[in-house]
């Protein structure tokens, strides 16, 4: 419990520095909000600058922002007029998050049967097919990979949508277009996990006991095998629920990613700042939760030590 | 647990031996060298990572062309005797600029890959080592990391620094290190407390000792697929950060941007997507055969 | 736990999460509408404010200003039924249709367009595009807070009466009319409430088509406007705006029939397309060229300058690199304009200033400048902003200098903002540059190398530029008018302060069936005659 209460502390101090690092990072690159093409006559700069406070001081900015926060107000956008910053997350980060639910989805439920079977059949036929393909779900990066699934399953075969976001045959491409580079990743952690685990003595003794494959592989290795896993899922859970830019952008889809991205482009502040505070806090949860769960998989990991050593 | 015969049956004794303790004479790293070169898909990896870097040293010297070379009534022809990778949209040849590229893009996979190894291992190993406090901190300071949008830091890189590699490589090591610096530290959490570590530090090892010796050297499977994902990961980093500005000026031009540009033709021109796209998943099969293969002979507890 | 529960817990969150989040946030597509890829999720619907393109497509369905812009650019009556203006220029007066009504029933009256007007120059407003209003008399003396509004020359006389005073003589002031900053709102509805521009309940227009959804960052659905004064010329049933700003996903979902027209496509498909007849390249008033930085050495050379300009290869790099029909720039104004004479286009009255892919000259100018064969000539930067296009411009241009003339030039690339700032503060050498007209006349060009004006990010300074620059404007003849803007223009090509390189053009993705749609050369799309041929 004093763990835990420990944890939430540092997990505040933490957004707060990185509100305060992105407020300043995104003052100090050059042009705001009303930077546009055609420069704008003087006065009408001054009008929406006095309209957006951007005139105030930065230490005054900063703390009006601190204190609107701390409300739960992520402010207005400057960018969409009359639109706040919760109503954009609100609309967007369902989207986002269904997606990245279904590519999470079967990362997981691809990646590590995959992972254990390669372990298994160390150096043979499954080993090799196994790794081929994730060495290229690794290797191909998610544009090129739903640039080609659009090609093959939208445009030559006509089974899915190339884009847009209706219905649930608009979520099939770019949920795998998601998915392969994780999927990849989790069945090589897995397998590696899972080989070490397999040489150690303790699984040598139980095997020499006569447990079946099955109980050896379920009870004992894949438990400690998972570590890397578990770990690797804290921040691509938060990464992959908050959106990716490139795939919404892509199949055009109304995510929270692509906001975020076009918001530094746009340098709409209270926006930059709103998904900011939204993805850390995500993030740091999820970590706390990797945390915990280490001690779930392996209780010789103790989360609130220090003191002992 | 409820034990019945049924429970028992009989297995075959082990093939292997069921000790792990060091052969004694040859030293680690000979050991792993030896395990090395019985693994043949890890050897022609590396041959293959050898032949790409002499080819991307040497090869524009043969091709005839120069990267920069244009020719635009004879933009965007299909591979051809005289363009064996086809001539790109001002008309450029395709594979000197491939073989160009890959100078650029083996150079930031080297990097990211060097910066993974040090920062990454080192500070996810002593915090995971150290635990308590030390843990905490560093880590959250990861998760700040994590927190801060990466496109802020590189604008702003671009606007103080201007474009160029070196600022590519300082752009990567900003960051390229928090995902291996997770990974190090959670797998060190679990074997710090195994026997073998117990007993080193009774026999009055130091923990820079440990931590090296011991720990790392057995987390070695994560720390290398981990590696070998950040290349191709730094890789097409390049591209994104040659779009804010901060990459390789054109009309130099890195595998991923040649990949991101050729997406962009893919219905009309695919082979512009095809070589670059081809160079790179090759270059990723080998470092991951490689990497397998470093993974078995390095692990202590694979050895035979 | 066991792990095998966790792994289980997982397992079911994800299979429900799916399930039912897939319920939850998917949209269902109504069929039979005609679908246009309109680029990014407008930033307001509020015609007072908006100042993108994406907007203006947007608002041109829902909004109707006094006058449109007809197939050949010409202002033609809407709201107004007919007007008269004062021999001196200054005075207009308009006359509303009867039968014009806003969405909701009302009629549109000569109220909604002062109040609309008077508001988007009101300071609190804080609209970007107040200063298209500037035209007004004391428009820019209200906006910058100096009078207030009754003293703005504009005055509802009546129910369908305006009265409209300019500050200048201003010849092209009926196309002017036409721009959505123009558009009238309907009184009741703005003045009580400031979110009306966000919601398709309150977003009333009285345009063509009325908004029936819009999710955002995604689409905007659209039906007829039932009151809508000219509706028997409406055929279309249904419109949906498709909000992406990816041309890789405009092309996909065109090819797989998701939308019918849309302009943003890459241009390395520009062929294929246009073999396949689906590609319309429509003319559009703009100048893609290259701004010189004529203060920084050795670009303050105008003859170093001139030789760059020269040693450009237009004509090749149309052919071969843009590919979109667009014709070589050899001056300054795009073709689409028109001269005193009314019919007479001011391009083809001016003819060019300068000789495409003229090498010699351009040799012997940087001679002459003292860098033969561009020896002595320092490393010269030019900067773009991100893009595939403009890059391959740049690369493009690069080489042929380095051929031409000898010179070598560096390129760099800033994302849009940074690149913004860099060349309105003058840090560059060669910056890319392109310029598209916000009305129908050459002032839109001329006016933005005066010396303070905010646009001129050539730092040219030049008192006898200035001097022609106001001459034309408040000159009342609109032949001498014309006559003065034609010698600036010559001033600017004597000085070489731009390397233009091609007149723009709008490539439209449409397939063939669909007729009617109107493309203004201000590049704005009406729909509201565009029917689908059977």
């Amino acid at each position: 419990m004093h763990f835990l209460i420990h944890r939430l502390a540092s997990m505040f101090l933490v957004l707060f520095v990185i509100i305060t690092a992105t407020f300043l990072l995104m003052h100090a690159i050059p042009g705001g909000p009303f930077t546009t093409e055609k420069n704008l006559p003087e006065a009408i700069q001054k009008n929406m600058e006095e309209r957006y406070h951007l005139n105030d001081p930065l230490w005054k900015q900063y703390a009006d922002y601190l204190a609107h926060v701390a409300s739960g107000d992520l402010g207005p956008s400057f960018k969409y007029e009359n639109r706040s910053v919760n109503d954009l997350i609100r609309e967007s980060f369902p989207v986002s998050a269904e997606l990245g639910v279904i590519a999470i989805f079967w990362a997981i439920c691809l990646g590590i049967p995959a992972g254990i079977i390669a372990a298994v059949y160390h150096n043979r036929w499954p080993d090799y097919i196994a790794m081929f393909l994730t060495t290229i779900g690794i290797s191909v990066p998610g544009f090129i990979l739903a640039a080609l699934l659009i090609f093959v399953f939208a445009l030559q075969l006509g089974w899915l949508p190339a884009a847009l976001w209706e219905g649930p045959s608009s979520t099939v491409l770019p949920a795998l277009a998601l998915t392969g580079l994780p999927t990849a990743f989790i069945a090589r952690l897995t397998r590696s996990g899972m080989l070490e685990v397999l040489n150690q003595d303790y699984i040598r003794t139980v095997r020499a006991k006569g447990l079946s494959q099955y109980t050896i592989l379920t009870r004992h290795a894949l438990k400690n095998a998972l570590i890397p896993v578990v770990t690797y899922l804290g921040p691509l859970i938060a990464g992959i629920l908050t959106g990716s830019f490139v795939i919404e952008t892509i199949f055009a889809i109304p995510g929270l990613g692509r906001h975020f991205v076009t918001s530094i482009y746009n340098r709409d502040y209270t926006v930059i700042l709103g998904i900011t505070i939204f993805y850390s806090a995500l993030l740091v949860t999820l970590n706390l939760l990797v945390d915990i769960v280490y001690a779930l998989l392996d209780p010789r990991i103790k989360l609130n030590e220090g003191k002992d050593d | 647990m409820h034990i019945t015969p049924s429970a028992f049956h009989r297995t075959p004794f082990p093939q292997e031996p069921l000790s792990t303790a060091s052969a004694t004479g040859t030293s680690y790293w000979q050991d792993a060298w030896r395990r090395l070169q019985n693994n043949k898909l890890a050897i022609a990896g590396l041959i293959f990572i050898l032949l790409i870097t002499l080819a991307a040293i040497a090869g524009p010297h043969f091709s005839g062309y120069s990267y920069a070379d244009q020719n635009l009534p004879e933009a965007n022809q299909p591979p051809s005797s005289m363009h064996w990778f086809g001539t790109d949209n001002l008309g450029r040849d395709l594979m000197t600029r491939v073989l160009y590229g890959a100078r650029i893009s083996l150079s930031i996979g080297i990097a990211a890959s060097l910066i993974n190894l040090t920062v990454g291992v080192l500070y996810g190993g002593i915090a995971g080592y150290a635990g308590g406090r030390i843990d905490n901190i560093m880590m959250r300071i990861v998760d700040i990391l994590y927190g801060i949008p990466l496109l802020l830091y590189v604008i702003l890189l671009m606007v103080v620094l201007g474009p160029g590699l070196l600022n590519i490589f300082l752009a990567l090591g900003l960051v390229y290190w928090l995902g291996m610096a997770r990974i190090v530290r959670g797998q060190i959490l679990t074997i710090k407390k195994q026997e073998y570590v117990l007993a080193a530090r009774l026999t009055g090892a130091s923990s820079a000792r440990i931590l090296l010796r011991h720990l790392i050297p057995n987390s070695i499977g994560p720390i290398l697929i981990t590696t070998t994902l950040a290349i191709p990961e730094a890789i097409f980093t390049e591209a994104f950060l040659s779009f804010i500005g901060l990459g390789v000026s054109a009309p130099m031009a890195s595998w991923g941007v040649l990949a991101s540009e050729g997406v962009v033709s893919l219905r009309s021109y695919p082979f512009q997507l095809l070589y670059p796209a081809l160079a790179i998943s090759i270059t990723m099969l080998s470092f991951n055969f490689l990497g397998d293969g470093l993974r078995d002979s390095l692990d202590p507890r694979m050895r035979k | 736990m066991n792990w095998k529960n966790i792994l289980f817990s997982i397992f079911l969150i994800a299979i429900t999460g799916s399930l039912l989040t897939g319920c939850l946030t998917a949209q269902k597509s109504s069929k039979n509408a005609l679908r246009y890829s309109a680029g990014a999720e407008p930033q307001t619907l509020d015609p007072r404010k908006s100042t993108g393109l994406p907007e203006a497509n947007i608002e041109a369905q829902i909004f109707e200003g006094l006058t449109t812009i007809g197939p050949n650019g010409q202002p033609l009556p809407a709201v107004a039924e007919y007007w008269t203006i004062s021999a001196d220029g200054l005075h207009y007066k308009f006359f509303l249709r009867k039968n014009a009504r806003w969405s909701n029933g009302d009629p549109v009256i000569a109220k909604d367009f002062e109040y609309a007007w008077k508001s988007a120059l009101n300071p609190k407003l804080a609209s970007e595009y107040a200063y298209q209003l500037y035209y007004l008399k004391n428009g820019e003396a209200y906006n910058k807070g100096f009078t207030d509004e009754t003293q703005v020359g504009v005055n509802a006389l009546d129910a369908h009466t305006l009265e409209i005073d300019l500050e200048q003589p201003t010849a092209y002031f009926l196309s002017l009319l036409a721009f959505h900053t123009y558009y009238p709102v309907h009184l009741q509805t703005v003045q009580n409430n400031d979110l009306w521009a966000t919601e398709p309940k309150t977003l009333v227009g009285n345009g063509p088509f009325k908004i029936t959804n819009w999710i955002h960052n995604s689409k905007i659905e659209f039906s007829q406007n039932d009151f809508y004064w000219d509706i028997d010329k409406v055929k279309i049933k249904s419109l949906e705006f498709i909000l992406t700003e990816s041309s890789a996903a405009e092309l996909a979902m065109f090819e797989n029939k998701q939308i019918d027209v849309g302009e943003n496509i890459p241009v390395s498909e520009y062929p294929r397309l246009l073999d396949a007849g689906v590609l319309k390249i429509n003319p559009f008033l703009g100048t893609y060229f290259f701004c010189f930085n004529t203060t920084k050495p050795p670009l303050d050379n105008p003859k170093v300058r001139k030789a760059l300009s020269l040693a450009i290869n237009r004509e090749e790099l149309i052919q071969h690199v843009t590919k979109g029909g667009q014709k070589p720039a050899l001056a300054w104004v795009p073709y689409g304009l028109a001269d005193a004479a009314g019919t007479a286009d001011f391009r083809l009255v001016g003819g060019s200033y300068l000789q495409d892919n003229d090498i010699a000259t351009a040799r012997r100018l940087l001679a002459e400048a003292g860098y033969p064969e561009g020896q002595g000539l320092p490393v010269i930067a030019l900067l773009y902003n991100t893009n595939e296009m403009h890059k391959a411009i740049a690369e493009a241009v690069q080489e042929m200098w380095k051929k031409n003339l000898g010179i070598s030039v560096n390129l760099t690339n800033q994302e849009w903002k940074v690149f913004l700032n860099s060349r309105h503060k003058g840090d560059y050498q060669i910056a890319r540059h392109g310029w598209i007209g916000d009305y129908a006349d050459p002032m839109t060009f001329i006016d933005m190398f005066m010396s303070d004006s905010g646009n001129n990010d050539a730092q040219y300074k030049n008192p006898e530029y200035d001097r022609l620059v106001k001459a034309a404007k408040s000159a009342s003849d609109p032949r001498l008018r014309m006559q003065i803007m034609h010698a600036a223009e010559q001033l600017l090509f004597d000085d070489a302060v731009l390397a233009p390189v091609y007149f723009y053009t709008r490539p439209l993705l449409i397939r063939p069936s669909i007729k009617g749609v109107l493309h203004s050369v201000l590049g704005v799309i009406y729909f509201k005659e565009a029917y689908i041929e059977q």
